[in-house]
């Protein structure tokens, strides 16, 4: 209860502050309490992957051009009108696809006995029986994103 | 009567002994500063610290008496929030990682087994990876906030450094894990207890280890994020008091967890040749145990000193080029190595 409080103000925070660093600021403190989150689930592997990945990893090279770029409120470009309606027409569009989604999804209430499928054991026996090919092709993914990137890095 | 249920004793006993690895941490941080200033007297022919106290043993809490009192300088462009958070998670992270080592093995007082670690956990490991990433927010955070070209540049680097040397370290704890199977430290150590030394199956997996544990505690050779001749002083330039001793606490107490770490997870952790045949009793045995943890430990605290008076500093990109093009291949080569024994040996 209080870790989703925390979670909802953060995720505002990052919309709403001026300040594009206190916004990255917020967004780590938001995947913290995500990961909290996944602590109550009992899924400590993914909390903590979750941790390493996100706020460890992505969110610090975030920092890194944000600090570099060093973008200040004073600044920032006055936006042009037509940009603020097409943002409010897309992250509309973005909502309306999302209800529909969701309107008729079943939500089934989580129980109450505390699942073993997050604990790193049976997460990996899974991951390497069942799912063993989805899981594959999407490393193959990650390994295609790795090649663009050298690709695209070695053309100057 | 829910508040009867509880089982008061387990969380005195934690909270004793969190606070006392907290105490153990920082006391060896203060004394690692003393032995630094020490060896580097030693190695370069000179006295060091003498006028304290008896051998200048009392030089560390002459230093931080010093820090205490100064003046608290706070520069006038500098982002006021950001510049105070910076230390206090670099400090708070370099105290968090102590959680998860197991410091020894059971005592047992009145009847009752109590662990000599704080959190036993099925990821320790990873525990430790995670808490470790977040020390570089600390370093960017007060480089940014100082508003100081240099402190920006220091903080690049040392985010940039920290980052590429996780990898390779991931990866050579990824081959200590295949073989162990498990991500626990107490299990990883109960394993060396009553086998060899994980050192003497993963040799090469260890100097990785060792190398980037270097380069993650921004310790020489790998100091460029405070390279003084260069930056003014790196990151905590506009640092003063307390706040940029706390930078240069937490430096000492990350190298005191990860000497720590590589005791435990390389060299045995707790347990040493012979502890199961002394006949001694059980405390006795945690307790020399413990001992021997704390030995190897300083061992590698003294390795980490004898190697930053001793080598000089690398050049960025040399160190970009042996952590991405050096070290990340040979941590492949050492996982896909073991792989093979342990897939061999299964058949």
């Amino acid at each position: 209860m209080v870790l989703s409080v925390i979670a909802l103000i953060s995720a505002l925070g990052v919309v709403l502050s001026k300040n594009p660093v206190t916004s990255v600021l917020c967004l780590i403190v938001t995947f913290f309490t995500i990961a909290g989150h996944y602590i109550m689930m009992n899924a400590q592997f993914l909390a903590v992957v979750h941790i390493i990945v996100y706020a460890g990893a992505i969110m610090v090279l975030f920092l890194y051009v944000l600090m570099l770029m060093n973008l200040n409120a004073e600044l920032e470009p006055q936006k042009r009108n037509w940009l603020k309606y097409a943002g409010a027409i897309s992250g509309g569009a973005l909502l309306v696809v999302l209800v529909a989604a969701l309107r008729d999804a079943s939500m089934p209430a989580l129980s109450a006995q505390p699942t073993e499928v997050g604990l790193i054991k049976n997460l990996g026996q899974i991951l390497f029986k069942q799912y063993v090919l989805p899981f594959e092709v999407s490393s193959i993914l990650f390994l295609s994103a790795m090649v663009g990137a050298v690709v695209i890095g070695k053309k100057d | 009567m829910t508040l009867l249920s509880i089982d008061w004793f387990f969380i005195i006993e934690k909270v004793l002994l969190i606070s006392g690895v907290l105490v153990l941490s920082l006391v060896v941080a203060m004394y690692s500063t003393w032995g630094e200033r020490k060896i580097a007297a030693w190695i370069q022919d000179r006295l060091g610290p003498n006028r304290a106290g008896p051998m200048g043993l009392l030089q560390p809490l002459a230093d931080g008496g010093k820090l205490f009192f100064k003046e608290e300088i706070i520069p006038n462009t500098s982002n006021r929030f950001l510049f105070i958070l910076g230390p206090s998670i670099a400090m708070l992270v370099a105290c968090m990682t102590s959680a998860v080592i197991p410091w020894g093995d059971t005592l047992t007082i009145a009847g009752r087994e109590i662990s000599l670690q704080v959190a036993d956990v099925n990821i320790g490991i990873l525990f430790i990876f995670g808490v470790v990433s977040m020390g570089v927010y600390g370093i960017m955070l007060g480089g940014w906030a100082s508003n100081n070209k240099y402190s920006l540049l220091a903080s690049v680097r040392a985010a940039s450094q920290i980052i590429s040397y996780e990898l390779p370290m991931g990866l050579a704890l990824i081959a200590l894990l295949m073989m162990t199977g498990s991500l626990s430290l107490k299990d990883i150590v109960e394993q060396q207890r009553h086998g060899l030394w994980n050192v003497v199956y993963q040799p090469l997996g260890f100097f990785i280890f060792l190398v980037c544990a270097f380069a993650e505690c921004n310790r020489a050779p790998f100091d460029l994020p405070e390279a003084e001749n260069e930056l003014n002083g790196g990151y905590h330039l506009e640092y003063s008091s307390m706040k940029l001793g706390f930078f240069l606490f937490a430096e000492y107490i990350n190298m005191f967890i990860s000497s720590a770490l590589m005791a435990t997870m390389y060299f045995g952790g707790y347990a040493f040749p012979g502890m199961d045949k002394l006949g001694l009793d059980g405390n006795m045995v945690t307790i020399l145990g413990f001992l021997a943890l704390f030995i190897k430990t300083l061992i590698f605290i003294f390795f980490f000193m004898w190697v930053r008076w001793t080598v000089p500093r690398f050049r960025y990109d040399q160190l970009m080029r042996l952590g991405w093009k050096v070290m990340i291949p040979l941590a492949l080569v050492n996982m896909l190595i073991t792989g093979a024994l342990v897939l061999a040996r299964q058949h």
